[in-house]
Parts: C-alpha cells; structure tokens; sequence
C-alpha cells in the first residue's frame, strides 16, 4: 500500500478529505479492498473505472451510507468513518446520487426544498433558478415527471440549496444528450471557481477531462493509479487499458 | 319515491347514519394503519387494543382523576402516543430490516398482552361513559332524528382525516415523511433525523386510534374487546383501499360504511360479510388496492 500513498499526496494545503485503506461490504460480500486518496478545498476530481470497480461504493462510504465500512474518512480533520449518514450530511457534504434520487411522491418544489440546510452560506432559490431556469418553470410538476436532464439539474440544484460546499456526484452525465452533458459541465466548472470541492464519478473520461483537476483509476476495490488531468492524454493508453474503452 | 321501493325513509337515513358513524371509525383507524404501514413497513395489528387503549384511558380519566370527555379527546390521544413511541423504541425498531410477518407477530403478540391485561383488571362486561352533555339530545331534520354525537362523531372523524391528509400532502414536515417512506436511505443522507420521524410516525398513528377510541367510548361500552371486533373489519378496510395510501384510506373508510349501512337496509342478511366480499374482489381485481400503487 505504501506505492498506493504515494500517488495520493495532496497538491500543497492538507487535503479537506482523507480517505485511508477504506474497506466497505454489501452485507457478505467484500467490495472496497483498502481504497486511499485525497481531495484537497477547491479541487474537482474523479473516479474513473469500469461498471463494478467501486466507485459508487466508494461516494456512499464517504457519505456513510454502507453498512459495513473500515479504515479512515477524515473530513475537515474529523474522522467520520463510524458516523451516521445523517450526521456526516451535517458536517457539510452533499450527496447526488446514481440514478439522481428524485423523489416521485414529492414535487419539483418539494424536491428541491427537502435537504435541510446544514451549512450557512447555502445558494437561494432565486441564484438556483437563475442557474437551472428550466427548473422554476415546473415547480408544481411530480419530481420524477421531469426529463432525465432536468432531474439531473434539480438533484443539483437541491444540494446548493444546503450550504454542503463538498459535493459527491455519481454520474451527472449518465443517459443524457451532449447538450445536457454539456450544460452540466458548465455547471461544475461554475461550481469550482465558486471553491466547491467535487468529487465525480464517470465512465466517461472525455467529459471528466473538461472539467477535473486530478483523476483516480480505480479497479477492483482499490485505488490504482492517480493521473493529474495535464497528463491525461498522455496516459491515454493506460486509461485505455483500465477502463477498456 | 322510497315507498315505491318499500323501504321507510327514517330507516334508510337511520342505516346510512350508522354506516356514517362505523364509516367515520373505520376512516380514522385504517388512516393511522396506512401512515404506520407507509414509514414503517410494519401493519401493526396492535392498532385495535390502541383503540381501547383510548377509550380507557378517557374512562380512567373521567372515573379516576375527574377529567371529563373534552380534555380527554387531547389527552388520551397523547397518552396513546407516548406508549407508542416507547413499543417503537423498544421493539419495533429492531424489526425494521426483517419480513413483514416479524413485525405482525410482535404487534399481534402485544395487541393481546394488552387486551389481557384490561380484561384482567376491568373484565369484560364493559363500563358505560357519558355523552358529554354539550352533545345530548338531537336534532329533527324533518325526515330524521339526528343525535347531536352522532353528528360530532362524523363531523370530528372528518375534520381529524382531512388535518391528517393536509400535513401529510402540504407541509415540509409532510414532504420529508413521504421522502423517508419512499427512500429513508437517501433522506437520511441529506440529514433528516429518519429514526426521529419514525419514532413520532408510529406514536401519531396509535394517537389516532386513540382518540377513534374516545369518540367511540359513548357510543359503544368501553370493553377491553371492542377494538379486537373492530379491527378485523378496519384491516379488510385497508386491503381494499391499499396499503400506505392515505387519501385511499380515508375515502374507503367513510364509503365502506355507507356501503354496509345501505346493505343492512336492503339486504340484512349480507351487513355483516359486505365488506369481506368487496375485499374479495378488489383483491381479485386490483391487489393493489383501490388506490394503492403497485410496487
């Protein structure tokens, strides 16, 4: 694991997460095998990897909500590998998860209002509409009635309501039309000069280039290379090899 | 008109009355089975002796501490709650991530540990309770005599379901009970306290049941068996409107009285097993229930 280390030192400031030799199980079946990597404030990064290689698991572990979890989280300097996903929520961290989470019994308006705030400082309606216009025109409509796209944008949208500058997206893009993907690009790119931390899970590299700063491959539960986003294309033929598109 | 078809008009408005009254229980009680079944996932057959529970606990106030029918309508209700909220704490939540039927046994189980213990100290004769005497006497409306309880009780069951469907539908509180029944693992993720909701979803239910339980005690005879007979009807009730709908819950409730009132002034004989040949069908027809959805 030492060589694994290495590749996770942070840029130059302490990282504002630490995630050290993380193990995670569903139910018997052992997952995360030992994950390690840094975030450091401000930065966007990436996990990148094939269907199954954990990257999922790895945001659900950090936002606590996998059963069985071991090793170490550390947010802000505050280990929170034991916490409950409610209180680990508090501490700032907000949550977009695979498939957006949208909630069919609830309205677009009831959507976007339900995560509680937990931090000052959270984004108000009026900012929120003015960064996803298309939201504010269905307010009344049922969440899930909404196109792929704009569930995308209110799953965001919710989670800038909240103050949580440390955000976990599981893949924005999945399923959705260039235009859309690209709108969601501008929007983390927009979140990032607002000092939004972010971490991304894609499948789709070319779309992780525009927009992250660093890159972790992960594989089979671990964490197994580290590419700054400068060095990406050259490491396209290892990207290729891990990711095996 | 109603001579044409041989029945009196004070019978068909008295029969419509009474499945108004057995409607508005119905209503109130199958109301808090679907938001405990909604968050919890547990049907919890408890529900009748909670409304017994009620109806005792308004019996005890009055005979014990002097506490008449209007505070009690609060009091016993609250009473309930908290006895609900310890079962919750202490039993029910170690249930949650198992099969239905564990939570049924256990609600089962207390439903007549409960039972037991009121027949054992009350026996089973029943105890009379008073209508309070702001709602004595009745009104002639001409083609009917109208009891003045019989009127609040309709009026009351009505105003209780429609509050209930209102916070549940309308407010914040309402939208992160609907959330955590849809995706309590999600919800919880953005910090909203489940267990909490939990908690207060189960203690509110059997505080419904407990005030049906005080409406019900000057009507009925407060009887450690009147919610074990009642129960059997109001858990057909909520197969028929499907499980966890609460405006399902409501109409069905009101409508499923009406229907067993008309029944026994057309056709006697079928008042009694009307609502379990409904329950047949709709089982037949939509096993979902008449406004459940399917998963």
């Amino acid at each position: 694991m030492a060589e694994a280390l290495d590749m996770t030192r942070p840029a130059a400031t302490t990282p504002m997460l630490e995630v050290r030799d993380l193990n995670a199980w569903y139910g018997e079946s052992h997952v995360l095998h030992g994950v390690n990597l840094d975030v450091a404030e401000g930065e966007v990064i990436t996990l990148l990897g094939r269907n199954g290689a954990g990257k999922t698991t790895t945001l659900k572990s950090i936002i606590g909500i996998i059963g069985k979890r071991t090793g170490s989280i550390r947010f802000q300097g505050e280990e929170t590998v034991a916490m409950s996903s409610r209180a680990i929520a508090r501490l700032g961290i907000g949550y977009v998860p695979e498939e957006r989470g949208i909630f069919s019994s609830l309205s677009v308006e009831e959507n976007l209002m339900l995560p509680p705030q937990v931090r000052p400082g959270g984004m108000s309606v009026e900012q929120i509409f003015e960064l996803f216009p298309n939201i504010k025109e269905r307010l009344t409509s049922q969440g899930t009635k909404l196109s792929g796209g704009e569930q995308q944008m209110l799953a965001i949208a919710r989670i800038l309501r909240t103050g949580a500058k440390f955000l976990l997206l599981d893949e924005p893009t999945e399923g959705l039309a260039p235009v859309i993907i690209e709108q969601i690009g501008r929007t983390i790119s927009r979140l990032k000069s607002e000092g939004f931390t972010i971490i991304l899970v894609e499948q789709n590299f070319r779309f992780a280039q525009t927009v992250a700063d660093r890159h972790y491959l992960v594989e089979q539960g671990r964490v197994v290379d580290m590419i700054p986003n400068a060095e990406l294309d050259r490491n396209i033929d290892k990207l290729h090899a891990h990711l095996g598109v | 008109m109603f001579e044409l078809i041989g029945i009196p008009p004070q019978a068909l408005f008295g029969q419509l009355l009474l499945g108004l009254i057995n409607g508005s229980f119905y209503a109130i009680l199958s109301l808090g089975l679907a938001v405990i079944f909604g968050l919890l996932n547990i049907i919890n057959f408890t529900h009748g002796a909670q409304y017994m529970m009620g109806a005792f606990i308004a019996w005890m106030l009055l005979n014990w501490v002097g506490i008449g029918y209007w505070p009690s309508l609060l009091l016993a209700p609250i009473v309930a709650g908290i006895s609900g909220v310890i079962i919750e704490r202490l039993f029910l939540q170690r249930l949650y991530h198992l099969d239905h039927l564990y939570g049924l046994l256990l609600t089962f189980g207390l439903a007549l540990i409960i039972q037991g213990l009121f027949r054992n100290y009350f026996g089973s004769s029943g105890l009379p309770y008073q209508i309070p005497a702001e709602l004595r006497g009745g009104q002639n409306l001409g083609f009917m005599f109208l009891p003045n309880y019989r009127g609040w009780v309709v009026v009351a069951s009505l105003v209780v379901c429609l509050a209930t469907w209102f916070v549940i539908e309308k407010t914040r509180l309402g939208a992160y009970l609907r959330a955590a029944t849809e995706n309590p693992t999600l919800t919880q993720a953005f910090g909203i306290n489940v267990p909490l909701l939990i908690t207060l979803t189960y203690g509110f239910g059997v505080g419904l049941a407990a005030f049906a339980g005080v409406l019900a005690a000057p009507v009925y005879s407060v009887n450690p068996n009147m919610g074990a007979d009642l129960i059997i009807v109001v858990f057909a009730v909520v197969v028929i409107g499907g499980m966890g709908s609460i405006l399902g819950a409501i109409v069905t409730g009101f409508g499923l009285g009406i229907i067993e009132g008309l029944t026994k002034v057309f056709y006697p004989e079928a008042s009694a097993t009307v609502i379990f040949i409904i329950m047949a069908i709709v089982l037949l027809v939509k096993p979902a229930g008449l406004f459940g959805r399917t998963a």
